[in-house]
């Protein structure tokens, strides 16, 4: 009985010091990092119940473990068996059932949680996502907008609709907590209430190809005032855009082409456009080509056909007309 | 080196290369005659190569004789029941076998040289993670026709899955050695069938290495489609690869199945099947049911490649979310595959060194199968966020949550066989605690992946990497190497160096502890899983570089495992009578055991677990026995 009373305390202690160690580390009452959605509240609710609940079976396993292997560990000399203890048919019993109680309580505490994180505002804000290797874009249908920063107002919910040009992405923003696929052939749905205003990041969580790590684009949460005078920027942008040079730099916004082609002459997964236009281009095969109209239109249609030395092969091609690509083109000649 | 080259494996070996060139070159010659390119990046073009490997696994088979008895059989030819061993020494373990003992150890063997291949790519990967931004593999590198960042994602998926092959095999090896021996059986009940499941594992194996090579893939372990429809001509080769070894699972799971039914000794009925034996055919169960389903899921991406068929291409009317349904059908249950036998082994050495009867046996046997039941209505649990339909999502966390409940009754009866035990420490006890301990973290971060809303935060992310590793460092690694330690010296008549096996658990259990809360840490805070490089901003640099040096550590420890156990096999101190003191069979016969198992058959007159109860006995062999049981 000695045994049971020790154990039985130390069970408890360990359980609570465990919870405040781990409470301390910053991952009970609130999972790090910050809740910045109105769904990541109860999402952290039921993590630090989980997290209770393991505390405590944590304390009840590993205690009488440690507890037995020190306090009835053989001593020297002794070549006895241990006493002959067979089972116990109401204990079996008591922790089946038990936790079949506890398993069925935290199962409704999920479901309960995730009907919070699905509450739908029926005048929720939609927003149309696009994921590509390796760019996020974001569309927005009331103005026209197309941009690679996601900007969002605070407090008000919003539904994401999103499509996959090319292979499974996954958008995860860790601050709001929730995740979501984005499959190509459907539209998956995301819907996100931001409550605290800042800026954080989408990163692609659904491993996406050769630069699956930098797929992670600005999310940015403005209060309504910042919001409202963005959302007047960038529609003058878009106003302002409807020259050939304007509407060329919104394609390469809208299909991604500046995820992998700066515009500064940095270099990233292929070659910067900066100073292009008219200048000579060695080629894998070992020769030059002169970066022309011609060029250039293949290059978009049949990437593969010409490649570029000291750039890896894994451009998709781009259904675009004509009129699209003469456009591009126009917005590359400024590129210098 | 004469007689290396005269063995089973490098005959096997040399076939597999001809029936590659055999196979790809007939493809190529056909390409040729229809006017289709003949070559491609690797020489040979996709469809040239795929044929290749089928032939390689083919001619492996037939050149190296695992298959030849039953060709004999064909042509009228009768062959002896048994083969009287042509070989002595390190031969025999490179050539056929169908000796049970002799295959559990090739198999025990290869998985272990598997564990040190899949071992270095983790410390290749992981030395690249110390730090954020690229190091060594850069994008302007090319090994293998993969830039850096490729190349780790090809090491990041072979990790994974040679790492699954070789606890396949590391399961099997234990089973095929131990089960036999526990039920008193000369051999498995289809030695052939034995040999063959093994031996169709070596050319699996090394279809997955070619794949290294073949431009790799970068897909995960799990190869969705669409992003392994695009994939280099790797992917096929590991699409291969892993259809191969699911026969070597599903022929070998059988041959256990069978053997349990057909050939336990007299006496021994359900209840008094040692646990170990519960545990294999609860494995088993699950490989010969499920192992088709990844076979078929990977088949179904191989043909889309090569035939064009669009099952999972949008385009053309396929759906990539039935992919992931098909995957985690068997991808689930697999890691019952995994774990069971290693809780078996736990629950099989707890009662020797604890001295005391297994607390509620009958519990703990069925908890065994009722997770290889409920672990069947479980797959979906992985796609949480996948898209598919969001009603699936709560009767799935319903039925993974009901997993913790078998599960808690193993580590409650677990807790309470030892509770006033008289324990002992030698190493193989130390695994089998350091097991119970890991198992316990995997399983308790198992429930927060389990509730739907907390999945969305977690899934994908450095927890699940954690959590993962847990489950099956408990379930798999701790549990195999206390079986290493445990039935070394019955194979052999020696024993481990019990100070280095000792500096073996103290060096690892520490590290991977460190490391897998350190993954489970970062994970939260917004680590994605497979990223080669991260945000330097989120300050994970220091613990990175943490869980580098961990990794490290349990590679050198790990390293001294592999070095004491083929130094103890010639060198180790002898031990040939029972010495762990065990009332198993096997315990009862001197060691190294002869090679047709008992001399004597024996009768099962009372309980496996007895410990403590005077004058009791498990089994009675037909004769007075020759051994002296101390």
């Amino acid at each position: 009985m000695r045994h049971f009373v020790i154990v039985g305390i130390l069970v408890l202690v360990t359980a609570v010091l465990t919870y405040v160690g781990l409470d301390v580390a910053g991952v009970a009452t609130q999972m790090n990092p910050i809740e910045a959605s109105a769904q990541s509240i109860p999402i952290d609710w039921l993590w630090n119940w989980e997290i209770i609940a393991i505390c405590f079976l944590f304390a009840l396993i590993i205690v009488p473990m440690a507890y037995s292997m020190l306090v009835f560990r053989r001593k020297p000399g002794d070549t006895t068996d241990a006493e002959h203890i067979e089972g116990n048919t109401t204990l079996e019993i008591t922790w089946t059932v038990i936790p079949l109680f506890a398993v069925l309580a935290l199962a409704y505490m999920g479901a309960y949680s995730l009907g919070e994180t699905r509450r739908i505002d029926p005048n929720a804000m939609i927003i149309k996502v696009k994921g590509q290797q390796f760019v996020w874009t974001f569309e927005y249908p009331d103005t026209g907008i197309i941009s690679t920063e996601l900007h969002l107002p605070v407090d008000q919910q919003v539904l994401l609709k999103m499509e996959s040009a090319d292979v499974i992405h996954s958008f995860w923003v860790p601050e709001f907590r929730v995740k979501q696929d984005v499959v190509p052939g459907r539209v998956t749905e995301y819907r996100i209430t931001p409550i605290l205003v800042g800026s954080y990041k989408v990163r692609c969580a659904e491993l996406c190809g050769a630069s699956h790590a930098y797929m992670e684009s600005p999310v940015i949460v403005d209060s309504q005032a910042d919001y409202d005078s963005w959302i007047v920027e960038q529609v003058a942008i878009v106003a302002a855009s409807q020259t050939p040079e304007g509407l060329g730099k919104l394609l390469t916004v809208k299909n991604g082409c500046i995820g992998c082609h700066s515009v500064d002459g940095t270099k990233m997964t292929g070659p910067t456009w900066f100073g292009l236009f008219g200048t000579k281009v060695n080629l894998t095969d070992g020769s030059t080509v002169t970066a022309d109209d011609a060029y250039v239109t293949e290059s978009i249609l049949d990437p593969k056909a010409k490649l570029v030395t000291g750039f890896p092969p894994v451009m998709p091609p781009f259904k675009l007309t004509d009129i699209e690509i003469a456009n591009i083109i126009a917005y590359l000649k400024t590129l210098k | 080196m004469k007689k290396f080259f005269s063995t089973a494996l490098a005959r096997g070996l040399f076939w597999q290369l001809i029936g590659t060139l055999t196979g790809a070159g007939l493809v190529t010659g056909i390409r040729v005659l229809m006017g289709l390119s003949a070559t491609d990046k690797f020489f040979f073009t996709e469809p040239a190569w795929v044929l290749g490997g089928f032939f390689g696994v083919l001619f492996f088979l037939a050149g190296n004789g695992s298959v030849s008895d039953w060709f004999k059989w064909a042509r009228g030819i009768e062959t002896p029941e048994h083969h009287e061993e042509r070989y002595t020494g390190w031969e025999k373990y490179l050539n056929v076998s169908l000796d049970h003992k002799v295959i559990g150890i090739q198999y025990t063997v290869t998985a272990l040289l598997l564990i040190c291949v899949g071992g270095l790519f983790a410390l290749i990967f992981r030395t690249e993670l110390a730090q954020s931004q690229l190091q060594f593999l850069k994008v302007d590198m090319q090994l293998f026709g993969q830039n850096g960042p490729e190349l780790y994602n090809t090491l990041m998926s072979l990790h994974g899955m040679i790492m699954i092959v070789s606890i396949l095999l590391g399961v099997a090896g234990i089973m095929n050695y131990v089960v036999p021996l526990l039920l008193g059986a000369q051999d498995m009940a289809f030695p052939r069938l034995n040999a063959f499941s093994y031996w169709i594992a070596v050319p699996a194996a090394v279809l997955l290495l070619m794949s290294l090579v073949l431009g790799g893939f970068g897909t995960g372990w799990t190869g969705y489609p669409p992003l392994s429809a695009r994939a280099p001509v790797g992917v096929q080769m590991f699409f291969l690869g892993v259809f191969t070894a699911g026969w070597s699972s599903i022929l070998g799971a059988l041959n256990v199945i069978v053997t349990v039914v057909r050939m336990r000794s007299k006496g021994m009925t359900a209840m008094r099947m040692p646990i170990f034996v519960w545990a294999s055919v609860a494995t088993s169960i699950i490989a010969m049911t499920a192992t088709q389903l990844i076979g078929l899921s990977f088949q179904l991406v191989m043909f889309q490649r090569l035939f064009g068929m669009g099952f999972f291409d949008p385009a053309k009317g396929g759906n990539p979310v039935l992919f992931q349904h098909l995957f985690w059908f068997y991808s689930h249950p697999a890691v019952y595959v995994f774990v069971l036998p290693g809780l078996g082994v736990i629950s099989e050495l707890l009662p020797v060194f604890a001295r005391k009867p297994l607390f509620g046996y009958r519990w703990v046997a069925m908890s065994s199968m009722g997770i290889a039941l409920v672990g069947f209505l479980v797959w979906a649990h992985h796609m949480f966020t996948s898209g598919m339909n969001e009603y699936l999502r709560l009767p799935f966390m319903y039925s993974t949550l009901l997993v913790a409940i078998p599960t808690g009754v193993k580590f409650f009866s677990w807790v309470a066989t030892i509770w006033k035990g008289k324990l002992t420490y030698p190493a193989a006890m130390l695994f089998v605690l350091g097991g119970i301990v890991s198992f316990l973290l995997g399983g308790l971060t198992g429930p927060p992946n389990a509730t739907v809303s907390v999945d969305l935060h977690l899934h994908d992310t450095y927890f699940i990497v954690g959590h993962f590793h847990d489950t099956i460092f408990g379930g798999f690694v701790f549990p195999f190497f206390a079986a290493l330690y445990y039935w070394f010296p019955k194979a052999t008549g020696r024993r481990m160096n019990e100070f280095w096996g000792k500096v073996h658990f103290w060096l690892m259990t520490p590290s991977f502890f460190v490391l897998t809360l350190g993954m489970m840490r970062i994970g939260l805070l917004g680590m994605r899983r497979r990223i080669v490089d991260y945000d330097p901003a989120l300050n994970f640099d220091s613990t990175h570089l943490v869980l580098t040096i961990a990794g490290y550590l349990i590679g050198l420890a790990v390293l001294i495992f592999i070095i004491n156990f083929f130094h103890s096999i010639s060198h180790g101190e002898k031990a040939e009578g029972n010495v762990w003191n065990s009332r198993s069979p096997e315990w009862q016969v001197p060691s190294p055991m002869p090679t047709h198992n008992y001399d004597q058959p024996f009768e099962v007159v009372g309980e496996p677990y007895d410990y403590g109860l005077a004058g009791s006995k498990y089994v009675e062999f037909a004769k007075p026995e020759k051994s002296k049981n101390k």
